[in-house]
């Protein structure tokens, strides 16, 4: 069983690294873009999990403890069975 | 007095820490391994700058997931002195230990310079051997130094005066110029609530003697060192 956790920043929070590739993308030419937000991405393969609903209890408990730091970022869990 | 400098896989700094509690403080220090789990017989922990982990997830987090943070956190739990410098600053947000979080520098650069930081409370352990407002010279060395906390915790820094330090320029005006890494308030070090944990992105135990372009950070390390011998039991 597979899971995708995506990690991104709370929309309160600046993103300076964000801007500046929004800044590049426009120095190539591309204008239809209001902005770039920059985030994480994990894959994590679970070693075994009997179902769907424990497997997302898990993953939820890392991404919370470990993948996020709560005072800056936000996730979402998905899991693939 | 025993102080302790704390060792994680990339810790770049130690050296510097330990060589200013023994040479310039005088007292005995040990290097403290990550995975040790007892500080009994330690009264100050020093936790150094560098780049324990190789910065992987977040600057500082999974230094603050090995096993001698829980022994940092029951320490610190007991009123015992915590030292956070540049990673460690970032090791002990990232354990909770102080409140907030450092960004990457609103100038998405690395910030390897001298700068100028203004005493606000001289009311806590690792400051009063200075005078309210002085200004100190010391290096940064950051990319992830970006303070930034919601507006209730920013409050109740403000309230209990646990901002310790902020960028300031020589005169000790702040300003946005003066600010190195965009920094909420210009906040360069904070405490807690109970004063004993300090964490900084500057580096005292790098201008400690004038060699090296400034001994600023000297002050701090004597007042640490008289804020230990007064806890002492008598």
């Amino acid at each position: 069983m597979k899971a995708k956790v995506y990690v991104t920043l709370k929309p309160s929070v600046l993103d300076p690294q964000g801007k500046a590739i929004h800044h590049s993308i426009e120095l190539l030419g591309h204008n239809q873009f209001a902005d770039v937000r920059q985030g994480k991405y994990f894959e994590i393969t679970l070693a075994d999990a009997a179902s769907n609903s424990e497997a997302l209890a898990a993953v939820e408990k890392i991404a919370k403890d470990v993948l996020t730091n709560p005072i800056i970022e936000d996730y979402r869990v998905e899991i693939e069975s | 007095m025993k102080f302790g400098v704390i060792v994680f896989p990339g810790s770049n700094c130690d050296h510097d820490a330990y060589h200013v509690v023994s040479k310039h403080i005088g007292q005995p220090v040990d290097f403290i391994w990550h995975k040790e789990t007892d500080l009994s017989g330690y009264d100050a922990i020093l936790i150094p700058g560098g780049f324990s982990y190789g910065d992987y997830l977040r600057a500082g987090a999974l230094a603050s997931f090995s096993p001698v943070m829980n022994a940092v956190k029951e320490f610190a739990a007991n009123g015992g002195f915590v030292f956070g410098i540049c990673n460690g600053f970032q090791i002990l947000c990232e354990a909770g230990l102080l409140p907030g979080a450092l960004m990457r520098n609103e100038n998405l650069h690395f910030v390897c310079k001298h700068v100028n930081i203004r005493t606000e409370n001289t009311n806590t352990p690792y400051t009063s051997e200075l005078a309210e407002g002085s200004v100190l010279s010391m290096p940064i060395a950051h990319a992830e130094g970006n303070y930034v906390c919601d507006e209730e915790t920013m409050n109740q820094l403000e309230e209990n005066g646990q901002i310790v330090f902020r960028y300031c320029d020589a005169e000790g005006e702040l300003s946005s110029d003066a600010n190195p890494n965009g920094a909420l308030s210009n906040i360069a070090g904070i405490c807690n609530l109970d004063r004993n944990v300090i964490g900084m992105m500057p580096h005292p135990e790098r201008a400690c003697e004038e060699l090296l372009g400034s001994n600023d950070g000297q002050d701090i390390f004597k007042s640490l060192a008289k804020a230990v011998e007064a806890a002492q039991p008598a």
